[in-house]
């Protein structure tokens, strides 16, 4: 286990300056791309032009421009961004941070149990008509971009239906943070988390299904059942909790993803200020160093999520570990 | 033992006995052609995705000889006629807040501004149509070029095996290990910032081209694609006949492409579908962000993200493209999983955890 773990974390060490050389590469090294002019953002001063290359060192060779970077991304903090007069980047991510965990949180536990009782439900009722029907919403529920479905939403709770009994009490687009005032921070969390796990309630649904089934077929869950167990324990004391060895692993990765930038698109619908909404504003205006230092983060919040899964994952399932 | 999933699932053990026994010699394509043809369901799925390719394709016939406008030229001072009335394209006034000017909304007129105008007075109706060319043509493309390619390296890399295999597949793990997401913003970003595109060497690319998504989005899929498929050559690659033919002295290329890469190909055609839908909802989210399809060009994520000014007074033009884009994806989901079922029905449940 110890050499697992090692190994696991060499590899994580490889691939976290892989991905900040491939960063540097993408926003500094592009062909035809001149940096100084990208980072500026639009219509810069040739003063500012000769500031931005000295303060990168774009006339010093690759390995000092590379250091540079990493150097105001994580030691000193002190990106500014060009097209926002100045604003101290790393300092605006963190600020950023509460909204994206709350969000994502949120969601977290609404995908989580409603795609347990949809996948245990399915494989349950297998053979009737209803598998099949929740199956068929499951799909439905990947295939809908989110940030469509949250236009949708905002269009029913703060429009056509928000005069009615149904949607009055939903606050303005926006976050309000926790500390400010929880019970406006939950009415207006509600929609986004809803928006944001229906994707994930599809797909973890349809998995555990699957994999439920499959495990239905191990020898154990017969050893089991010549026991004399119930049904019900079956089911709960053993298939499932083996199902959950793949949707805890999933559910990781996934996690990862979105508190590093995935959850972007439902951010940017329901206005809410987080890593995100961060990351699309400066799309609008083309500021890169707030994209760059919101990418490189991300990046390395989500490696590091994997690397601690699949530690715990080597844990719990021992015959991963020489993998 | 497989579990039936679908209806379809009957092995093929049960199919044969009613067939005349001079056709019971049918190749596995046609076999699994057969099986998906009684799937009745994925079907339905694949008429629906050619009647949207279908009607996307005539988009240029629609805008030029049914709606008779421009879905790319703004039109703010245009009229149309609704119930044999001349009206104006923007209507002052409109909207909740009664201030302003507010674009026509649908007419349901299928030769006057069926779905409305957008803020520009354009044609919502053909930009739809124009917008699903695009991206479909993104999504078909990157997904093939993205299957072609990832293929092309799990083939060298399961084949050759030792260093080759583990110089290509840590590649791999290292664009696996960068977030899709943010990649692609990366990417597109910078390629964007520079108007005057993209050059390397002999090829040139302006921002607008509705290549830059496409390779990019291809580029960033290469990994999901490739590791399915190398397992699968390197299992393919100890069986015997491949043995057989380095015995009998058979070229590199010739074990690769008529030995193995018949043998892989089933599990790219299962892929496929599904990474179709996959390339089509990232790029739409590309395009909602704006850094996907530039304009002129529209697509269906470009028409949500216009639509999203309008969404209050003109909820129509950002929920139809998003009609569009669910019918789509669905219809290439419960197809991908036909096509699974019909080339693979005993490892349907493996593929689907995994």
């Amino acid at each position: 286990m110890l050499i697992f773990i090692v190994r696991r974390t060499l590899w994580t060490v490889l691939v976290l300056f892989t991905i900040s050389v491939l960063v540097f590469v993408i926003f500094f090294k592009t062909p035809g791309v001149d940096p100084a002019r990208a980072i500026a953002g639009r219509n810069p001063s040739p003063k500012v032009m000769a500031e931005i290359r000295h303060q990168f060192g774009l006339d010093r060779p690759f390995p000092v421009q590379y250091g540079l970077m990493m150097k105001k991304i994580f030691i000193t903090h002190d990106l500014v961004s060009y097209s926002n007069q100045g604003t101290k980047v790393i300092p605006e991510i963190g600020a950023a941070a509460p909204a994206t965990l709350s969000l994502v949180f949120g969601a977290a536990i609404i995908w989580v149990v409603m795609a347990i009782l949809m996948g245990v439900a399915a494989a349950v009722l297998r053979g009737t008509v209803l598998d099949p029907i929740l199956m068929i919403i499951a799909l439905i529920g990947i295939s809908m971009p989110v940030f469509w479905l949250g236009e949708v939403v905002n269009l029913v709770t703060q429009s056509r239906l928000h005069h009615t009994f149904l949607f009055s009490w939903v606050p303005p687009l926006g976050y309000t943070p926790f500390t400010q005032s929880p019970v406006l921070w939950f009415k207006g969390l509600i929609f986004p988390w809803i928006t944001l796990s229906i994707l994930y309630i599809g797909f973890y649904a349809r998995v555990l299904r699957a994999n439920l089934l499959e495990i239905q077929n191990e020898d154990y869950i017969r050893t089991a059942r010549a026991k004399g167990l119930t049904e019900r324990r079956v089911l709960f004391r053993h298939t499932l909790r083996n199902s959950m060895i793949t949707f805890v692993s999933l559910f990781g990765l996934d996690f990862g993803v979105l508190v590093g930038g995935g959850a972007l698109l439902t951010e940017v619908v329901f206005a809410i200020h987080g890593v995100g909404f961060l990351t699309y504003q400066s799309l609008t205006n083309l500021d890169l160093p707030v994209i760059m230092a919101t990418v490189i983060y991300g990046a390395f919040f989500i490696v590091l999520a994997n690397t601690l899964v699949d530690i715990a994952y080597a844990g719990l399932d021992p015959r991963v570990r020489p993998a | 033992m497989a579990i039936a999933l679908t209806e379809s699932a009957e092995p093929p053990a049960q199919t044969t006995p009613d067939l005349p026994p001079e056709i019971s010699g049918r190749s596995p394509w046609a076999l699994a052609w057969r099986r998906l043809w009684r799937n009745r369901i994925a079907m339905a799925a694949l008429v629906l995705f050619l009647l949207i390719i279908t009607v996307s394709l005539v988009a240029p016939l629609y805008a030029h000889d049914v709606a008779r406008v421009n879905p790319f030229a703004n039109n703010l001072n245009g009229t149309t006629v609704i119930n044999g009335h001349r009206v104006p394209l923007m209507q002052q006034g409109g909207g909740i807040l009664k201030l302003g000017e507010t674009p026509i909304g649908p007419t349901w007129d299928i030769s006057h501004y069926f779905l409305g105008a957008d803020q520009q007075g354009r044609d919502v109706m053909a930009r739809l149509l124009y917008g699903g060319r695009s991206s479909l043509e993104i999504g078909i493309g990157s997904a093939v070029i993205c299957c072609v390619i990832a293929t092309v390296i799990a083939l060298i890399a399961g084949y050759f095996g030792g260093l080759v295999d583990a110089v290509l597949s840590r590649l791999m793990d290292v664009i696996w290990a960068f977030p899709v997401f943010l990649l692609a913003i990366s990417i597109s970003t910078v390629l964007l910032t520079e108007s005057s595109g993209l050059s390397i060497g002999p090829f040139h690319l302006v921002a607008t081209s509705l290549w830059l998504p496409t390779l990019i989005i291809a580029f960033i899929y290469l990994p999901y694609v490739y590791r399915p498929i190398r397992g699968h050559v390197l299992s393919v690659s100890e069986k015997e006949f491949v043995q057989a033919g380095i015995a009998q002295g058979a070229s590199d290329l010739r074990l690769i492409f008529s030995d193995i890469l018949p043998n892989v190909v089933s599990v790219v055609i299962v892929l496929l579908p599904l990474m179709i839908a996959t390339t089509i909802l990232t790029e739409s989210a590309l395009s909602f962000l704006s850094i996907g399809v530039q304009p002129p060009n529209a697509s269906w994520g470009t028409i949500i993200s216009d639509g999203s000014d309008l969404l209050y007074t003109r909820p129509w033009v950002a929920i139809a493209p998003g009609i569009m884009i669910v019918l789509t994806v669905l219809s290439l989901n419960v197809l991908g999983d036909g096509v699974r079922d019909a080339l693979d029905p005993r490892a349907k449940l493996r593929v689907e955890a995994g």
